[in-house]
């Protein structure tokens, strides 16, 4: 009996294993829409971290051990980790200011993807907060860059995106970072502030010197199936489409020009009857007296 | 066409072509093709290759085909690497190799190389200085160098080889001579005969057996002198003529010779002369003939300006001078009327006509019709045309992009609007900017013209001391009303223009709001700038700015390669911000001047078609902000490759591209909507003015976009497309699609919209919403160009005319084409049809009827009065 459980123990992974890796296989076929919306961490805020994020490596091992029950599936996934380093101007030039850590994901073309991106953004100093200071004085930029290829940094291209640097505080630093993906390419990054950022614009120094990051990742998306298709897909379903689509016009929008009329009808026979009685029992005795008047001047 | 032969050559190399000379005419003559290592002999009859030989040398380049006068013999010769040369003995009938002989030469050589007498070859060698004189004769080869500036006084610059002559003559160009060389044997060389630059010798003509002539045509003053020459006597002259000419054509760029029989049967020549500004003359008899501008087949760029205004009063003299004109144009118009005319007379009525007809005036109309086409042609001329019947109004050969002594060619590169009088300097005509590179390489530096639009006058050039990569034209203007122009040369320093301190006042005022975008097809990626003060290498210069690098977009190089780019024209103008849908909900345009499209392809789609297969291509479509940098909308393709086509205009883009899979071409279309403004919809919030509909849109804030897109089969592959423009962008747009029958289609943008559906509901329809087909139809009658093709097409430009419906296209290529299109027909304007006289005759009985009646109700209002 124990060696049964064990067994089923030892088949439980291997099951877990064989599900997993045909769920991959059967994601990567999918329409990549979604993908939008496959980022975690959608709010990392990074002072109250627990980690110093010099130390990425620790992140992405807890990571692993706290979804142990995808580690047999993850075998074959990586981790990717990349730096974000910022230019806060005064010709200080780039220095890291936080970094990205994303799973791999390998499809079964070969070609490898990204998900499961964090970030984790390292604390100011204070020559950087000075230096950010000064940015909002002077109402210039405040550049970021990202290697553009994530598995291999050698590559000395980098990707650039700025903003207006007043655009950033709110209560405390806000920033919204869009990277649009090709496979391990970062194509661009769009960073900019969380909300509208409206210019002129008054200067502010932020309450808290803490970063609130908001990350997406970006693929690209299919084009629309080109017409034929679409139509092939549409004869299919036709004989279907056109019987459904009366019964989607209320009763109500079908009849309205018999029913108000009926209405109308009804009411007036209503007043009408309502009207009668009335007359036939109050009007008796006053008739001839309204009568009167209107037939003497006739007479004269 | 009697044949066509395709014939595949492995090497991008130069072609050549040799026709074997045979004195019977009817026999099959052989035409030799070169190309590379290839050797093909065509029949001239039918167009059959007869054989082909592939020369088994390295790096062999053909580059002569010698014919020996005796027995079928071939002379092939060759130069493979840089120094040696091969020469093959080839039976014409067979293409077998009879013999061969190969010699190293000691210097190398530039590749110039051509036949000084029936088994001597003259080669330049690789320094340009020397001459090496080649003997073969069977097997063996024999050389000698000869220094030319042994046997040429004060040669300098780049030397060329004109190939031309036999009977041992040869033609050096150096850049201040023209030299005609005679070949003595092995030992050297002598000059004959040397004219000074520019001058230009035509290739020899046989005309009788041992009996070569040649021309040689010079400046002398403002005059071109014409000589003819014979080979056999190089100091006897046959003809020499002095052709006055035009001064604006620049100098004599080539000449062919050609000759005819005259009436006392003795031998006339004729010359076809081009001249810098790519316009051909032809020659005879001390005059020119004929002439062309087909400088105007390679236009660069195109612009529109405004006519002058009618001027109200005209002077005495004007009319005393036409007085006469005037006279005989009546006699004439009286003769015609009369039967009396002759056929010439005729010609001249038809002639005064056109002229004085409505559409040819010099003045501005009060639709907008009649303008002026400036272009800009590859040659550096500047071509004003009229738009009523396309006749020259001013043309000018700019003497800065002529090309200099040391014989680098200037590129014509853009042409911008610089002035535009309004107000203040009324008086002033307008202005136009030519800019260029004094060189062919982009590091060359620019210069930069200013042309009066009237007239063509240049009013002011200037080069600069840094290059042009990117010409920026601004929206301000200083105080004269002259556009700034910011130039960005290829270290990424900005430059201002006009360099005025009123101009430079009103920019740095607006500095900080300008920003620029460079497209870097090299490097796979685009990038973005804003301006800083102060240049880095020279602080002096207030005029000149440094440029910050605030974004970038890298595209992996082994995945996508940039094919177009494509940006909103700066003077467009849209109507309406907002579209109204059909169930009256509303939907914001997303309406932003700093929309860019992108395309790029799969780098082995990059090729032809059919050289990818589908799955390993794909065509990715992006929409950028060109502040932010921010991809506002990415889509795939696949199975899609290029050529692409792009146009931008409003919110939406309309491409082409090739889709493999359906073995079809595809025009896409994507429009994009603002969503941050969906919300004002609501009426109470309207009222309540809780909208942002006056907020300022800003590049700095996220926009929430929404995007819809479509794709439509098309029949046609596409040269070139453009929208048309319109006054108040009121008329409904149409796309002019270049075809590759080289003819204009207008296509509706209606059929091009993403929200067709196969079964448009009812209010669809009355929206205007086609039902969707799978493919884009081709209306005949759409055709702008009718029958006509405008041959090499090129470029279709769209002008607004001041008319709302009405927008003026011109097509360029070889040829040009020009036509006014009307998308939603003219409903602003009463057509030609339309009957005046019905219209008067109709207002005057209504008055009359008005009169009687209101006579009638007076006498009846007193007649009831009295009663």
């Amino acid at each position: 009996m124990a060696a049964r459980r064990r067994s089923l123990l030892m088949l439980l992974p291997l099951l877990l294993s064989h599900f997993l890796s045909l769920a991959a296989a059967f994601q990567s076929d999918e329409l990549l829409l979604h993908d939008d919306d496959e980022f975690e961490g959608t709010r990392v805020s990074s002072t109250p971290s627990p980690r110093p994020p010099s130390t990425p490596p620790v992140v992405s091992s807890r990571r692993r051990s706290a979804d142990a029950t995808q580690a047999a599936g993850a075998s074959e996934s990586n981790t990717a980790q990349f730096t974000l380093e910022h230019d806060l101007g005064a010709g200080l030039g780039f220095a890291p200011a936080g970094s990205f850590s994303a799973r791999l994901k390998s499809s079964a073309h070969g070609s490898q993807t990204l998900t499961k991106l964090r970030f984790t953004r390292n604390e100011l100093t204070e020559d950087e907060k000075n230096a950010f200071k000064k940015l909002l004085e002077e109402d210039s930029f405040y550049t970021i860059r990202l290697p553009s290829n994530v598995l291999d940094p050698t590559r000395n291209d980098y990707i650039y995106s700025s903003i207006k640097a007043r655009c950033i505080p709110r209560d405390s630093l806000d920033e919204h970072i869009v990277i649009h993906m090709d496979g391990v390419n970062i194509l661009a990054v769009n960073y900019g502030s969380v909300g509208g950022c409206q210019y002129p614009r008054p200067m502010k120094v932020p309450s808290k010197w803490t970063f609130n990051s908001y990350t997406i990742l970006k693929t690209a998306d299919q084009a629309p199936r080109t017409p034929s298709f679409v139509e092939q897909l549409i004869e299919t379903e036709s004989g279907l489409g056109e019987v459904m689509k009366p019964p989607e016009k209320s009763f109500w929008a079908k009849y309205w020009m018999y029913i108000i009329p009926l209405g109308l009808i009804v009411m007036n026979a209503v007043t009408a009857a309502a009207n009668i009685p009335e007359e036939q029992a109050g009007g008796q005795g006053q008739a001839p007296a309204q009568r009167a008047p209107i037939a003497a001047p006739r007479r004269r | 066409m009697i044949w066509e032969t395709n014939i595949q050559t492995s090497t991008s190399s130069k072609s050549l072509l040799h026709v074997l000379s045979n004195s019977k005419v009817v026999k099959d003559n052989l035409v030799l093709v070169l190309a590379g290592q290839w050797i093909y002999a065509v029949s001239s009859i039918d167009g059959v290759i007869s054989w082909g030989k592939e020369f088994t040398l390295d790096g062999l380049e053909i580059k002569q085909v010698v014919q020996s006068p005796e027995n079928d013999i071939v002379y092939v010769v060759g130069i493979a690497g840089s120094s040696k040369l091969a020469v093959y003995q080839l039976n014409a009938k067979t293409g077998e190799i009879v013999k061969d002989a190969q010699e190293s030469l000691p210097d190398g050589l530039c590749g110039e190389i051509l036949l000084g007498s029936s088994n001597v070859l003259v080669a330049l060698d690789e320094t340009r200085s020397a001459l090496f004189i080649v003997e073969f004769k069977g097997e063996s080869i024999s050389y000698n160098k000869v220094q030319i500036s042994e046997f040429v006084q004060d040669f300098s610059g780049t030397v060329k080889l004109l190939p031309l002559m036999s009977n041992g003559i040869i033609a050096l160009q150096s850049s201040s001579t023209v030299s005609l060389l005679k070949l003595k044997g092995m030992d050297g060389l002598e000059v004959i005969h040397s004219f000074d630059q520019p001058a230009s010798v035509s290739d020899a003509l046989t005309i009788t057996e041992k009996y070569e002539a040649f021309a040689v045509v010079q400046h002398v003053g403002s005059q071109i002198e014409f000589i003819v020459k014979v080979t056999s006597d190089l100091t006897n002259e046959i003809i020499r003529e002095k052709v006055d000419i035009d001064q604006h054509r620049g100098s004599v760029h080539k000449v062919f010779l050609n000759n005819y029989v005259r009436t006392d049967k003795s031998h006339g020549f004729r010359a076809l002369v081009v001249m810098e500004d790519h316009s051909i003359l032809l020659i005879q008899q001390g005059a020119v003939v004929w002439s062309r501008e087909d400088g105007l087949a390679s236009i660069v760029d195109v612009m529109a300006s405004e006519l002058p205004v009618e001027k109200d009063g005209v002077s005495v003299a004007d009319v005393e001078h036409n007085l006469f004109e005037w006279l005989k144009g009546h006699v004439l118009k009286l003769k015609g009327t009369l039967m009396l005319a002759s056929v010439d007379e005729l010609a001249a009525i038809q002639a005064l006509r056109v002229r004085s007809s409505e559409k040819n005036k010099m003045t501005r109309d009060h639709n907008g019709f009649r303008k002026l086409l400036i272009v800009l042609t590859k040659a550096g001329k500047v071509v004003a045309l009229h738009t009523g019947d396309g006749r020259i109004i001013w043309s000018n050969l700019l003497p800065s992009l002529r090309a200099s002594k040391s014989g680098e060619m200037p590129s014509a590169l853009r042409i911008y609007q610089w002035q535009v009088p309004h107000h203040r300097v009324m008086r002033e005509n307008p202005s136009i900017l030519v800019v260029g590179r004094s060189g062919a390489s982009s590091v060359a530096p620019g210069v930069l013209c200013v042309l009066d639009s009237y007239s063509g006058e240049e009013l002011n050039s200037r080069s600069f001391d840094h290059s042009v990569a990117q010409i920026i034209p601004l929206t301000l203007k200083d105080s004269s009303e002259q556009r700034l122009h910011l130039i960005v040369d290829s270290n990424s320093n900005a430059h201002l223009y006009p360099r005025s301190l009123d101009a430079l006042n009103s920019f740095i005022s607006e500095m900080s709001n300008q920003y620029f975008y460079s497209v870097d097809i090299q490097k796979n990626a685009i990038r973005g700038y804003s301006l800083q003060k102060s240049c880095d290498f020279n602080s002096d210069d207030t005029y000149c700015f440094s440029t910050k690098l605030l974004w970038s977009i890298i595209f992996p190089s082994d995945a996508e390669r940039i094919s177009v780019s494509e940006a909103r024209k700066m003077n467009e103008v849209v109507h309406t911000q907002a579209k109204i849908i059909a169930d009256q909900d509303v939907m914001y345009k997303y309406l932003s001047k700093n929309l860019i499209f992108v395309a790029t392809v799969s780098p082995n789609a990059a090729g032809e078609i059919g050289s990818a297969a589908p799955e390993e291509a794909s065509l990715v479509a992006y929409l950028i902000d060109a502040v932010s940098g921010r991809i506002l909308h990415r889509v795939t393709h696949h199975g899609a490759q290029g050529p692409v086509h792009a146009v931008v205009s409003e919110n939406w883009v309309v491409y082409h591209y090739f889709n493999l899979r359906a073995h079809r071409f595809e025009i896409a279309v994507i429009e994009i909507y603002d969503q941050s403004r969906a919300d004002n919809k609501d009426v109470l919030k309207l009222i309540l003015g809780k909208h942002n509909l006056s907020a300022p849109m800003t590049s700095y804030s996220r926009p929430e976009v929404m995007v819809k897109s479509q794709s439509y089969f098309f029949t046609h592959s596409v040269k070139a497309m453009a929208v048309t423009q319109t006054a108040k962008g009121i008329t409904s747009k149409q796309l002019l699609i270049g075809t590759i029958g080289d003819q204009v289609l207008a296509l509706d943008k209606r059929f091009l919209d993403p929200r067709r559906s196969l079964n448009p509901t009812q209010q669809e329809k009355e929206e205007g919403i086609i039902p969707l087909t799978d493919s884009l139809p081709i209306i005949p009658q759409s055709y702008v160009t009718h029958t006509l093709q405008v041959e090499a097409l090129r470029g279709i430009v769209s002008i607004p005319a001041k008319l709302e419906s009405t927008t003026l296209v011109f097509t360029y290529g070889v040829d040009l084409f020009y036509t006014r299109l009307a998308p939603s027909r003219t409903y602003d304007s009463l057509t030609d049809e339309f009957s005046y006289a019905l219209l008067l005759i109709t207002i005057v009985a209504l008055v009359a009827a008005l009169f009687v009646t209101w006579i009638w109700s007076e006498k009846k209002e007193l007649r009831d009065k009295w009663r």
